[in-house]
């Protein structure tokens, strides 16, 4: 890399004593480029053996790339924890300015360790921590107040990135998520609960460096390359118009989209929850992430009456995408997209994941439908399929516990089936809730097997679309696809762009991109980083208890339709077999 | 030629424009932008897009207790580096927040209104206008 690149700074900071120091780590950037690749290094060397996530020792760490700040779509930070949902690698990706502002304040990562005992939030710029206390935005009900707070408080509009956790972060609750922007989040895997931990309400981070590059004319032609497919690609084209949301109406087509817990794959009545009907009806203004021209981000305005007031109104906007519409819509059987956005909108208000909220409460109701557990485990909740007002009041209970149930939904399904039973049709995978695919084997697969147990460590379910339905493949031939497409994605996240440019970014565009940072590394040489990345990774899961035997797999997918006709636990359990004889 | 904002609606809040701009100098990163997108309180409320109107009477170049910006004819600055003691008073003279800041170099970035930024908009907020004498272009 080149010598004087900021990127190799690393920020420490300490929560209990409150300091903070700057390290030079050239050694782990030069070796895994930055991101996922130096974050996974980083939880190896800070996260002591079976700690408890929410021990104050536990670190928190956020990486970004070389090409982060110097080409289109490098617009997302890595997040690694030890996550309190699984209890293994915790990893989650986010965009909005964050990963600029890590950048543009001069830093490649931070780690922040220790706890505070009051609540705090951190401003970061000008090579400096402030330790600010946020004891008086602890507790708020609406997650966006503090923000609003820290936005008035701080400098820097426009070049800042606003990191902060709502209730279900404060109360711990494990599959909490850090906003930043207001619309996107690192929401997997309880990233918003060790924050939560730590007292830490939040991070504001800002700066305006300049990034130095070997080859000026070649930078500025390699630039307009890769701008142009941004904005001009078909590649791009689905996030940029009606946006992942169309897939809803795709995978509903071919019988791939879970309905009513994953009881159907499809439903006759979805047409108001298409991505085309609501962008039609709702959509009010689209954004973008810092340095990003896609413009991916879908706002829909959420106009709610007062009861008690005429001609008064309540008006939100609602951030929506496909995983939000099939968890917070079709999973839990509401095809009113009205009550849809008002069921995001409290799942916004006290930040937690959407998906896995979305697989709980549709786990929820299938347990109260077949009488599993009573009016009373519900707090006096009555919930039906679509229902969103009873789901509503569900989520208000989850962040703050009333019953021994409902406090063990807060824990995940994994943990709440665990208890009650109803494993068979609990949606997790890895003890993560499900995505919305239910594409066939490879989809269940890529869940399994990727190391943070997201649909986008390796996207199986595009295996399933693209050969599943015309071809056979074994198992074995679906794993080492799934792993070579992991690996070629650590790379993505760690240089860092978003997975949205995978059809920009080859690996020739990021040879030939890193090289302008100094990175002289060829296509082969980066596809054995990647595998190393990979490998490192479930080094940290191994280490921290994780078994392929112990991977529960849900009855449910047996039994409800695919496109494929291929999901077989024969299939599963061979592709199971072989991945662990391949990581061993 | 003047820079203008033809439609701050349809700003995404990209900032594809300030990356633009920076780049012009060679280097990637936002050191050297003068062109500033803000958002006007959450980005759901959209976006401020902050560019230079070259004033025929530019308040910067008044302040400038050097003589290190000058008042160009026909409206705007040029800066003249050497001469500049990065003293600020040009950044807090300009009510609009269009004179920005190298905090590396501790000195003024002032737009040229060269227009590269406008090729980088996807969105058509930015147009490159011709001049009319005694008509101020309309940017925010």
């Amino acid at each position: 890399m080149i010598a004087n690149d900021s990127l190799s700074k690393v920020l420490y900071i300490d929560l209990t004593r409150k300091k903070f120091e700057i390290k030079d780590r050239s050694d782990l950037f030069e070796k895994y480029l930055g991101g996922t690749g130096v974050a996974t290094q980083l939880l190896l060397e800070e996260c002591p053996e079976g700690i408890d996530p929410f021990h104050p020792d536990a670190p928190i760490i956020f990486a970004v790339g070389p090409l982060t700040g110097v080409f289109p779509l490098a617009s997302k930070t890595c997040a690694m924890f030890k996550s309190p949902h699984t209890g293994d690698l915790g990893e989650s990706h986010a965009g909005g300015r964050s990963a600029i502002a890590i950048r543009m304040a001069g830093y490649g990562a931070i780690v922040i360790k220790g706890a505070s005992e009051m609540p705090l939030y951190l401003s970061i710029h000008g090579g400096k921590v402030i330790f600010k206390n946020a004891t008086t935005i602890w507790g708020m009900k609406d997650g966006s107040i503090p923000a609003r707070v820290m936005r008035q408080n701080e400098k820097g509009e426009g070049l800042r990135a606003i990191f902060r956790i709502g209730t279900a972060g404060e109360n711990l609750i494990t599959y909490s998520n850090v906003t930043t922007e207001t619309y996107r989040h690192f929401g997997r895997l309880g990233l918003g609960a060790v924050f939560g931990s730590k007292k830490l309400k939040g991070m504001v981070i800002l700066g305006k460096k300049a990034i130095e590059v070997n080859d000026k004319k070649g930078y500025r032609n390699l630039y307009d390359k890769i701008y142009k497919a941004a904005t001009e690609s078909p590649v791009m084209k689905k996030y940029h118009d009606v946006g992942t949301a169309i897939n809803i109406k795709a995978l509903n087509f071919i019988k791939a989209l879970p309905v009513k817990n994953l009881q159907f794959s499809s439903s006759d009545s979805l047409e108001p929850l298409t991505g085309e009907a609501i962008a039609e009806k709702h959509l009010a203004r689209r954004v973008a992430c810092a340095h990003c021209p896609v413009a991916c981000i879908h706002l829909a305005f959420l106009r709610e009456p007062y009861d008690d007031d005429p001609y008064f109104y309540k008006t939100s906007p609602v951030c929506y995408d496909f995983e939000l519409i099939y968890s917070l819509g079709t999973m839990v059987g509401i095809n009113d997209p009205t009550n849809m956005l008002k069921l995001i909108d409290i799942v916004e208000q006290v930040g937690v994941d959407a998906m896995s909220m979305g697989v709980i409460l549709a786990w929820m109701t299938e347990m109260y439908e077949r009488k599993m557990i009573t009016l009373d485990d519900l707090d006096g909740v009555e919930i039906k399929w679509g229902d969103s007002d009873a789901y509503i009041e569900l989520v208000k209970k989850i962040v703050k516990p009333s019953t021994d149930f409902i406090k063990a939904c807060s824990r995940g399904v994994d943990y709440a089936s665990g208890q009650y039973g109803g494993h068979e049709f609990a949606m997790q995978f890895g003890k993560n809730e499900m995505a919305g695919y239910h594409t066939g084997p490879s989809g269940y697969l890529g869940f399994l097997l990727g190391a943070r147990h997201s649909h986008l460590d390796n996207g199986g379910y595009s295996i399933d679309q693209k050969d599943l339905v015309k071809i056979d493949l074994t198992p074995q031939q679906v794993v080492d696809k799934l792993f070579e497409e992991e690996g070629i994605r650590q790379i993505l996240s760690s240089v860092a762009v978003c997975f949205f440019a995978r059809g920009i970014y080859d690996l020739k565009m990021v040879s030939d991109a890193i090289k302008l940072l100094g990175f002289d590394l060829s296509e082969n040489q980066l596809t054995e980083i990647g595998k190393q990345i990979h490998l490192n990774k479930y080094k940290f899961k191994m280490r921290e208890g994780f078994l392929f035997e112990k991977l529960n797999i849900p009855e449910r997918i047996y039994e409800t339709k695919d496109p494929t006709g291929k999901i077989t636990k024969k299939f599963i359990s061979e592709g199971i077999d072989y991945a662990k004889s391949m990581i061993n | 030629m003047k820079l203008s904002v033809k439609d701050v609606m349809r700003c995404v809040g990209c900032q594809s424009c300030m990356f633009a701009c920076s780049r012009r100098s060679g280097n990637a990163g936002l050191s050297n932008t003068c062109i500033g997108i803000k958002s006007t309180g959450g980005i759901s409320r959209g976006f401020s897009v902050i560019v230079c109107r070259s004033c025929e009477n530019p308040p910067c170049a008044a302040v400038c207790p050097t003589g290190a910006l000058v008042a160009k004819e026909g409206g705007g600055v040029r800066l003249n580096s050497a001469k500049c003691i990065g003293c600020g008073l040009c950044k807090d003279a300009c009510i609009i927040e269009a004179v920005f800041w190298n905090e590396e170099q501790n000195k003024p970035v002032i737009c040229v209104q060269c227009g590269y930024c406008v090729d980088y908009c996807p969105y058509e907020v930015l147009e490159l206008k011709k001049d009319v004498k005694g008509v101020t272009n309309d940017s925010e």
